[in-house]
């Protein structure tokens, strides 16, 4: 019986023609068109921020008009968190897990090839109300009410798109809690899988318990707007300081979403690197179990100014700076175990340490942000816009490139070309401070974010930040253009890949083949 | 047999999730087609709904198909049963938003509005008179004169008669577990027949509440500020839950005609049984919270 089915397994390489992606079940495949996707939504949503870097590069109004500055704020936000971060780790995900874990595939392949093509379709509702005549959605990605009732024809578009997101991530996260809870090779513990694995899981739990909420927030704004509910109007018994309550219960989660698969890649890369085992690891996988706990009890902290009764800001302020103490355990095991490692710096690696400096720099200015009376003063500038940014630029998208690099001879079978990929994270690694680093000083100094004008005296500062972000996005096109040619060709990757790999990923041959793990490894 | 079943079963390849993709592109864009005022919106929509309801006997019927052929091993049976676990878990989140909505309105919004703690001048100034009270439509009494919905008779009755599926789908259980095909088609078919039930006594119920005072209803709807808003979006999305929770039954009670459940096969009745005890448990909490205190 096993023997006709082995016969079977082999004739179904890789299918060929539209219907390999159309139709895909295999992780690898639908880890390419998330990987894909994710990387199209980048630049669709590094054109908009190209855009508002231009309106910005001097005082006055120069190209766009502030409506259309408005959409480009909110859409820019949307196709970052939900079309480009998010995709791109779901993409990681599905190519890694598996092999990290010995598993033959994902658990549920067709409900998988669900996850990525309702992105498709919900990006295009989004991306097509940009052609609508009142416009792409304006409110900011928030969609506080009651301003964001005010969109027109693309709010219904809009709540529409968040959904079928929050069904796509819903159903990739089920995917892969029951992959790593089901499908591990004999001997692969749970304390003995690799941190990527073990984020990844705390992340798919955040997922399954905060999109919906998300979906329930943007359902009433529906009804309200819609259906004549009242859930946000004061009017009628409601509140729209409600909407920011549900909506931040989700919001702050997804922060975390965003960052624990970020903080399992520099995990995989560091001790690669280090060729040292990583410093403790049971602290990092209880740590990353904290923040998650953590980020479901701090979410006021988006709106210390709105007016809470004084406990709340006592609660949510002190919850907040707890969330130090996880974060630094990782931070201290990543400079722990790069200590007196025999470290070299592959791209991946210099990724992975400008993630922990980098990021490091994010998370103190969180901690600022999350002083209660401090956040007064801070509170929608451009110093938390220099936050968010300093934690998703080189933090997320570091790590996501940086597992890219990582991973990327294990995918395609070849090296990439590491003269072109050093330039571009020294490019990338510099113009990203160039970019975000002035905004620390005009945002103290008071300047508001989402406005397309500024005070004269913020003139200097910004224009630096502007030519830093056209550097920083032109940089990245370099980035297309070594992935595009380690597809192509290049040095034969071996199966180890690295010198200090470690890890049943790095046991298969690259290329890995279409199908992997069809008999359980041995787990060492 | 093409695959063994000592093997954890990969499908090459499905045309259904894309189908489905597809369908909820023309459901979608034609709702928001409708709320825009478009006359095509609606035509969209059927398009939607009708591949929706292709993809849905197409993808369901070849997973029918590959567990009846016992293609499925023992692995690919938990990887099902973790999979819904964890989504009817995203469901209680789902639902937990619109508790939170309304314990929020209850215990801060509307204390606040009639001046509670710091809150003084926003009732003094903006809504002078109004004082917290439940239920309530609100200072601007948003959607007139209303009636509340109390919770004995109707919403007593249609809670007896989940429970009483509950316990009838937990016999129909363990007649599966115990092999015994006449007790199951019976407590099966009792339970799906309650759902019904329940369903049919929710839309009377829901026709009361909208009609006119005048003419012996409530004038309780949707629009009736915020204690029509959560009444009507809690009981409402449960009760989509419990249509689609009794269609789920009644699949599986045709599939258990067709003798498809097995003792130690039957994870589709399963998966079914926890839904419908999800939707009764929602059905307390919204008896106790939204009808009752």
């Amino acid at each position: 019986m096993s023997h006709t089915a082995d016969a079977h397994h082999d004739h179904h390489a890789a299918p060929s023609g539209f219907k390999r992606w159309l139709f895909a079940t295999n992780h690898k495949d639908i880890g390419t068109m998330y990987l894909v996707f994710a990387l199209v939504m980048f630049f669709v949503g590094g054109t908009m921020a190209m855009i508002i870097r231009a309106e910005l590069f001097q005082p006055g109004l120069q190209f766009v008009d502030p409506g259309f500055f408005n959409q480009m704020t909110t859409m820019h936000a949307l196709m970052m968190i939900f079309g480009g971060v998010m995709p791109a780790f779901v993409g990681l995900a599905n190519w890694m897990v598996p092999l990290m874990v010995g598993a033959p595939d994902m658990a549920l392949p067709r409900m998988n090839n669900w996850s990525f093509w309702l992105l498709p379709v919900a990006f295009s509702l989004l991306l097509s109300t940009l052609f609508f005549a009142g416009g792409a959605p304006a409110g900011g990605w928030t969609m506080y009410p009651p301003l964001v009732l005010q969109t027109g024809n693309a709010f219904p578009f809009l709540i529409f798109s968040v959904h079928l997101m929050g069904m796509s991530s819903i159903m990739g996260a089920i995917n892969i809690v029951v992959t790593i809870m089901n499908m591990r090779a004999p001997g692969m513990g749970l304390l003995k899988m690799p941190l990527f694995v073990w984020t990844w899981l705390i992340t798919a739990y955040l997922l399954i318990l905060a999109m919906p909420v998300l979906a329930g927030a943007v359902t009433m704004l529906l009804t309200d707007e819609y259906f004549g509910t009242s859930f946000f109007n004061a009017g009628g018994g409601g509140d729209p300081l409600m909407f920011q309550h549900v909506f931040w219960f989700f919001g702050h989660p997804e922060v975390y979403i965003m960052i624990l698969p970020a903080f399992g890649i520099v995990s995989q890369i560091i001790p690669t690197f280090a060729r040292k085992p990583l410093f403790g690891y049971e602290s990092m996988v209880y740590a990353t179990a904290s923040i998650a706990f953590l980020s479901f009890i701090v979410w006021a902290h988006h709106m210390f100014t709105v007016g809470m009764p004084l406990s709340g800001q006592l609660f949510f302020m002190f919850s907040t700076m707890l969330i130090a103490v996880p974060t630094g355990v990782k931070v201290f095991n990543w400079m722990a175990t790069m200590w007196r490692g025999s470290m070299t710096f592959e791209t991946p690696m210099l990724f992975a340490v400008a993630f922990v400096f980098l990021f490091s720099i994010g998370g103190f200015s969180g901690l600022m942000l999350g002083i209660t009376p401090a956040d007064f003063q801070y509170h929608d500038t451009y110093f938390v816009v220099a936050h968010f940014h300093y934690v998703l630029v080189p933090g997320a998208i570091f790590g996501i490139m940086g597992g890219v690099y990582f991973w990327m001879p294990k995918w395609t079978g070849h090296m990439y070309n590491e003269k072109l990929a050093k330039i571009h994270f020294w490019l990338s690694a510099i113009f990203v401070n160039v970019t975000f680093f002035p905004q620390h000083f005009v945002g103290l100094a008071g300047m508001p974010r989402r406005i397309p004008d500024y005070a004269t005296q913020f003139a200097d500062f910004n224009m630096v930040s502007s030519i830093g972000a056209f550097v920083f996005g032109v940089s990245q096109l370099l980035f297309v253009y070594i992935i595009w040619s380690c597809v192509r060709g290049g040095e034969k990757a071996t199966t180890a890949v690295w010198e200090g790999s470690h890890g049943l990923e790095w046991t298969v041959p690259s290329p890995a083949p279409h199908h992997t793990f069809e008999v359980a490894p041995e787990v060492p | 047999m093409e695959h063994s079943s000592d093997r954890y079963y990969i499908p090459h390849g499905s045309p259904w999730p894309i189908v489905g993709s597809v369908a909820l592109l023309f459901l979608m864009a034609g709702f928001a087609a409708t709320l825009n005022g478009s006359g095509i919106g609606k035509i969209s929509m059927l398009i939607g709904a009708g591949i929706l309801l292709f993809m849905l006997f197409g993808w369901f019927g070849i997973v029918i198909k590959e567990s009846v052929d016992g293609i499925y091993n023992q692995q690919v049976d938990r990887s099902f049963r973790m999979g819904m676990a964890w989504f009817i878990a995203s469901e209680v989140m789902f639902f937990a938003a619109f508790f939170g909505a309304l314990f929020y309105a209850r215990q801060l919004a509307l204390p606040w509005l009639g001046g509670d703690g710091n809150n003084f001048f926003t009732n003094f100034l903006l809504w002078p008179g109004f004082e917290n009270a439940w239920p309530s439509n609100g200072p601007a009494e948003i959607g007139g004169e209303y009636k509340a919905m109390g919770p004995w008779g109707l919403p007593a009755l249609n809670t007896a008669i989940l429970l009483s599926s509950g316990v009838t789908i937990t016999i129909a259980h363990h007649a599966v577990k115990a092999g015994n095909r006449k007790m199951l088609v019976a407590f099966l078919g009792l339970t799906w027949i309650l759902g019904l039930l329940f369903v049919g006594l929710q839309a009377t119920e829901y026709m009361h509440a909208y009609h006119d005072i005048e003419h012996g209803g409530l004038s309780l709807r949707l629009s009736s500020g915020i204690y029509g808003s959560t009444f009507f979006m809690l009981t409402g999305f449960h009760g989509l839950h419990v249509t689609l929770g009794a269609i789920m039954l009644i699949v599986i009670w045709f599939r258990t005609l067709k003798g498809h459940f097995s003792p130690e096969n039957h994870f589709g009745f399963e998966a079914v049984a926890w839904y419908w005890h999800f939707v009764d448990v929602v059905w307390l909490g919204l008896f106790i919270f939204v009808y009752w205190l």
